[in-house]
């Protein structure tokens, strides 16, 4: 059991492939597939080039609010790769490798930050839930979701994203204890990327670690390092045969790093270090997860250079299109409120287009 | 005088009463060194300290929750919530004790706290950055709420909401933070909890809108000045305890009624103000008080809000539409 051997009450860390892209735990290496091994790569570098332009677009004007997930990729990619399609993924709203991992288009993801509610609309059979901004509460989800999919005999495990900061809400506890009381099918993956917006992790809580918060909800807790794809791969796997056999919820802790802004609108140069930075950006996942592949014979500079491009392009061209779309239709804004729409509300929608057929 | 906007007045009003009154101290999420996200409390903790200005971990009922314990404990806590959007978290303390806690105890535990939040959309922010939510706390016994519009009324207010026994929700137009400057005087002042500001007066019909909505009455007004309809135009301040006799002077004098706001229709402001109208100025009126409101929509995120955020240019046709009922 790696919750076992890799006690955080010991001070343990799971880590499997080190920063330099060597194996530090060969025991540990999981056995995945080549196949899977570059879809784990690719969704990291498609990833990483959908969130360097999107930075790009919303500094030109194109994009809005964006919250970047720079340096997060291993945890998010490494989580998901080890669970199946039919298992359940609910983030927050920094998770986009996971999501795209999952098979979420980059159309949709973009189209939730350029501001339009069909980026949410994301193709059930995916089970990624959307977005959740309000800090914690999505983790509530995870649990319901768990407790229905066990109840109707599913053999389905539930992933639930949550940031640091997120482990000080009370939603936080309430979900975890309430996966633990009913040993529920559910993962909790906290990316502690060590700031909530200015808010350093010390400050967030006096737990030494986060995953210590486990054991006073009773069920197994583990540090792993989030930049390790492999680590964080098979961390989750155990969790998942945990879950499926009926032991309940997991907490993994992923010690990441933020290597942008909180979003855009954020200024992280006013509360942290550069050399801070630095000595993460050295950590960088996906810098050792290609030395990785490359050492199997699975990748070179030139399949990089080749895919970065391809990449690109696919980005550029992603955003293009959507850009296409300027504003959200007025139906639509009104269509979804209810499954049929009351009068009153048909009589709102009617004013407004009268409105706006005198003003023409 | 110096000259301040919104966010600023709010910024060196608190750090008056910092310095005046020891009690007095701020806390919320990145609302300490940073700051907060829009700069509200910049300065604070570097001159009042961390124990003062207080850099709270990330859960909105700790905030309120935590507030409501510094005040019984002696404190005046200002609490700042990020964005309306997330003070949600808190409603439970807000509605379930801060409301209720002077009427529980029979006036033994009073709280004299302020729990500050920049509200309101039209700034083309994500999900859940862009709600109205006075109406939900308007509808609390034991809340009062208020909404500055100008630079000297945020200080003013602001300084009343401080010094005030009960706890105050203190609203704030993010959208017209930095917008504009006025004079605002270094001296404290207060300006009255409960009383609403006639802005312009005028003889054909009476218009109330608070926070970033009363600018936009303005520019309606400039659009109408060729088409000869005198406007009498009130910041109403105050949502709760609001000000029935400013309305209903103003409404006996004009004989016609139009509310504005952005927060949903149903069950919002704008329902209670009419009723008032009805009650005090029936016999005046000579059409039906109107109410112009948010849609009964979820707040639509960027690209669509356009069809939710109330345009000066729909402000000057209702007025138009009321006036030639």
């Amino acid at each position: 059991m790696l919750t076992k051997k890799f006690d955080p009450l010991k001070g343990k860390i799971l880590e499997v492939l080190n920063h330099e892209g060597k194996i530090v735990n060969e025991k540990l290496e999981p056995k995945i597939d080549d196949d899977k091994l570059l879809k784990m790569y690719k969704s990291m570098l498609l990833g990483r080039i959908a969130d360097t332009k999107a930075l790009q677009f919303q500094r030109q004007g194109r994009m809005l609010t964006y919250a970047p997930i720079k340096g997060q990729e291993a945890t998010q990619v490494g989580s998901m790769a080890a669970l199946s399609e039919t298992d359940w993924m609910v983030p927050a709203f920094r998770e986009m490798a996971g999501m795209l991992y999952k098979g979420a288009s980059l159309k949709k993801l973009f189209l939730y930050w350029y501001g339009n509610e069909e980026g949410n609309n994301l193709d059930k059979s995916l089970k990624i839930l959307p977005i959740s901004v309000p800090i914690a509460s999505q983790l509530n989800h995870a649990s319901g979701i768990a407790y229905a999919r066990k109840l109707l005999k599913k053999e389905e495990v539930v992933a639930g994203f949550v940031g640091d900061g997120g482990t000080s809400q009370g939603e936080f506890h309430e979900a975890l204890n309430f996966s633990a009381v009913f040993d529920l099918p559910t993962i909790f993956i906290i990316q502690n990327n060590q700031w909530a917006i200015s808010t350093p992790r010390s400050s967030q809580t006096k737990a030494e670690t986060l995953a210590h918060k486990a054991i006073g909800y009773g069920m197994p807790g583990i540090q792993v390092d989030g930049n390790d794809p492999l680590a964080m791969y098979i961390a989750t796997e155990e969790a998942k045969k945990r879950a499926l056999k009926g032991d309940g919820p997991t907490l993994i802790e992923a010690l990441t790093y933020r290597l942008g802004p909180h979003t855009t609108s954020d200024d992280p140069t006013i509360y942290r270090e550069d050399k801070e930075v630095s000595y993460w950006e050295e950590r960088d996942p996906l810098k050792r997860f290609k030395i990785y592949l490359e050492n199997k014979d699975l990748w070179d500079d030139k399949k990089e250079e080749k895919q970065r491009k391809e990449y690109t392009d696919f980005v550029t061209k992603t955003f293009k299109e959507i850009e296409k779309d300027k504003f959200v239709d007025l139906e639509e804004v009104f269509n979804y409120t209810y499954a049929e729409m009351p009068k009153d509300l048909k009589d709102q929608l009617d004013d407004y287009k009268s409105y706006l057929k005198e003003v023409k | 005088m110096p000259l301040k906007t919104i966010l600023s007045a709010i910024n060196s009003t608190l750090d008056q009463q910092m310095e005046k009154d020891d009690t007095v101290i701020s806390l919320g999420e990145d609302a300490g060194f940073e700051g907060g996200v829009f700069r509200a409390t910049k300065g604070l903790q570097q001159k009042y300290g961390k124990e003062r200005s207080i850099d709270t971990p990330l859960a909105e009922s700790a905030i309120i929750g935590g507030a409501l314990g510094m005040a019984v404990g002696g404190l005046k806590p200002v609490a700042e919530i990020q964005f309306s959007g997330f003070v949600l978290p808190g409603f439970n303390q807000i509605v379930a004790h801060v409301a209720r806690f002077r009427n529980r105890t029979r006036g033994t535990y009073t709280l004299p706290m302020v729990i500050r939040m920049p509200y309101g959309g039209g700034i083309r922010a994500l999900e859940h950055h862009s709600e109205s939510l006075e109406s939900i706390f308007g509808h609390i016994p034991g809340l009062k709420v208020v909404i500055p519009s100008t630079p000297y009324d945020a200080k003013g207010l602001l300084t009343a909401a401080i010094k005030d026994p009960d706890p105050v929700m203190y609203f704030e137009p993010k959208r017209i933070y930095r917008a504009f400057k006025q004079e605002v005087p270094d001296e404290e002042y207060s300006v009255p909890i409960g009383k609403a500001k006639v802005l312009k007066k005028g003889t054909d019909i009476t218009v109330v809108a608070w926070g970033s909505l009363v600018r936009e009455t303005v520019k309606a007004m400039e659009l109408l000045k060729d088409e000869g309809i005198s406007v009498e135009l009130i910041d109403l301040r105050t949502i709760k305890p609001f000000d029935k006799e400013t309305i209903e002077k103003s409404v006996k004098k004009t004989g016609r009624f139009l509310v504005v706001h952005e927060a949903y229709k149903t069950f919002g402001p704008g329902a209670e103000l009419i009723s008032t109208v009805n009650v005090k100025a029936f016999l005046y009126l000579e059409a039906p008080p109107t109410r112009l409101t948010g849609h009964d929509i979820t707040i639509p995120l960027p690209k669509g809000e356009h069809h939710f955020i109330i345009s000066p240019e729909r402000i000057a046709k209702k007025i138009k539409d009321v006036v030639k009922f």
